[in-house]
């Protein structure tokens, strides 16, 4: 990838963009080279503006006749060594889970932009929501570990998408970048990055006869297996069932799933302090705590802002990263605060995963219908 | 310094451009800017209207409660919009297709000096634009046009400058 080739198709170095564009921007200063994707509201921009600028940077725009075939698409021009995605919102999100698993067991490098609007089903197309926060976790069957990013402006959403890639690569797994139509549709302010740091998928350094597809991996302390694309004289099986190291087909032997599964789910685990990336302010003197992320997190920072303007302690924690969760430090934040309201817009979904590692008390502020909490709502749970 | 714009008319006018002029001159100038629209199944004809923060520091609640700017170029927008609007908000219409509400507002015909001084009907967006920029003084001069002439469609970039240099001039000879 030629970042300054990249630089010259994304244009000027400040803009006013929204978070569609901000999406594909920092797809493509990661090095973005496939996208495979079905349009739908309100992430369309996304792929309308992946097929005008993915051919400027040397990159692959397919559409896909609906999102089953996209998400198999991405997956597999991963496995060429491309740096792939697609993006959707809620319904086609419900559509990609059975081959989001299939990613996760084959442990296939992928970014995938979840444009949240209010669900279930087809819900409000236009109007946001983040609501989806559950599903990014288990959406898909059987036991797994997601990473999944929340970027709460348009300029965070450019660079959460450049690490949602990196972390791709590094984890060989597929990553969620996600926003809420709001940030899909609000415009901002956006510096480009002058510098750029990339992770690359770690190839095999050993003759293809030693090569090991779906063992451990040899570098560093991660669990990561080695990645040998196709058509580069590496022969790999890759199989949705349970497969031994060699990725042979390994379905009755629960020696072999449990080694598999719990490798898959520890490679990420294990580094879950180094995935932590929380935003912490006034938490020092802090008796509650609004803990939000996305949007939500926007009108939280307002409500803290009036709120210690009226002389209450209050302290704010956002979360940039969902999955994994933050267990200590939110373990860490109950022992020295009286309560958290957790802040987002869903009937209270990462509401739960605090409750599991606080030991104070812990109540839901919850908005759904299209809208985001104004900051007195807010202050109503305080 | 902290103000919620909210332009509004009919779908059609370029009422969503002047919010994103007016949010390109803001970044071009250094502020912080939010932009977010109603965007509904409408199409050409509909309500519509887009709203923007402009601040010197860092917007946390991106959405427009009581905006303190109002400019209506549609009845059925001022109709819609008129109740959210501060009390001390300054209200801005197109003469010619609204009628001034009771409270009062300030404005100029832009549709109507599109078509006659300049010829062009679709450029009273721009009128209208030139006339907020010289009113309000939010953001500079200079990146307005900047601005301009980046997001209009090419080939027009002369007329839309023109467009706002007059609605500019009515801005600050109008004195009221």
């Amino acid at each position: 990838m030629n970042l300054e080739k990249v630089k010259k198709v994304l244009g000027p170095k400040k803009q006013f963009i929204h978070g569609d564009t901000a999406v594909c921007y920092g797809a493509l200063l990661a090095g973005c080279n496939f996208y495979g994707g079905y349009p739908i509201t309100p992430a369309s921009e996304i792929a309308e503006m992946m097929a005008s600028l993915i051919p400027k940077v040397g990159g692959v725009n397919i559409q896909m006749e609906d999102e089953l075939a996209s998400i198999a698409a991405v997956i597999g021009a991963s496995w060429t060594g491309a740096k792939a995605m697609t993006a959707t919102s809620g319904p086609g999100f419900s559509l990609m889970q059975e081959n989001i698993g299939f990613a996760y067991m084959t442990e296939t490098p992928l970014v995938l932009a979840n444009v949240q609007r209010s669900g279930p089903s087809t819900g409000q197309p236009t109007l946001g929501a983040e609501g989806d926060v559950m599903q990014s976790r288990y959406g898909s069957h059987g036991d797994y570990q997601a990473i999944a990013l929340s970027p709460n402006t348009i300029q965070e959403t450019v660079d959460l998408t450049i690490k949602a890639f990196n972390l791709s690569e590094k984890y060989r797994s597929p990553v969620f970048v996600m926003i809420s139509a709001d940030i899909g549709h609000m415009r901002e302010k956006v510096v480009i990055p002058d510098e750029i740091e990339l992770f690359e998928r770690k190839k095999p350094d050993v003759p293809p006869e030693e090569y090991v597809p779906f063992g451990e991996g040899n570098y560093g302390n991660i669990k990561v297996p080695e990645f040998a694309a196709f058509g580069t004289g590496y022969h790999t099986y890759v199989t949705g069932l349970t497969h031994n190291e060699y990725g042979f087909p390994a379905t009755d032997d629960q020696e072999d799933h449990d080694r598999l599964v719990r490798r898959q789910i520890e490679k990420i685990t294990d580094d879950r302090e180094e995935l932590t990336d929380i935003e912490e302010r006034n938490i020092e003197d802090a008796d509650v705590v609004l803990l939000s992320y996305g949007l939500a997190s926007r009108s939280a920072l307002g409500a803290m802002s009036k709120g210690r303007d009226q002389g209450k302690k209050i302290g704010y924690l956002r979360l940039k990263t969902l999955w994994p969760f933050p267990n200590d430090p939110v373990k860490e934040l109950s022992k020295k605060v009286d309560k958290i309201v957790v802040v987002e817009m869903n009937t209270g979904q990462l509401y739960h995963k605090v409750k599991e590692f606080a030991d104070c008390e812990v109540v839901l502020s919850s908005k759904i219908g299209g809208e985001v909490h104004t900051p007195d709502e807010i202050l109503k749970e305080v | 310094m902290k103000k919620e714009i909210r332009f509004s008319g009919f779908g059609g006018q370029g009422i969503i451009l002047m919010g994103h002029i007016l949010g390109k001159a803001a970044v071009l100038d250094d502020k912080d800017v939010t932009l977010t629209k109603s965007y509904g199944p409408e199409a050409r004809g509909g309500a519509c209207s887009t709203d923007i923060i402009v601040a010197d520091s860092r917007i946390n609640y991106p959405q427009v409660r009581r905006p303190d700017v109002l400019v209506s170029m549609s009845q059925s927008a001022l109709d819609t919009y008129l109740p959210k609007l501060d009390d001390k908000g300054v209200l801005i219409i197109d003469t010619g297709l609204v009628d001034e509400p009771e409270r009062g507002a300030i404005g100029l015909p832009a549709t109507k000096i599109a078509v006659e001084e300049l010829g062009l009907k679709m450029v009273a967006n721009i009128v209208m634009l030139g006339y907020f920029a010289a009113k309000t003084g939010y953001v500079s001069r200079e990146a307005m046009k900047e601005a301009i002439a980046d997001l209009v469609p090419k080939g027009t970039e002369e007329k839309n400058i023109e467009a706002f240099a007059i609605g500019y001039s009515e801005g600050t000879s109008n004195s009221e």
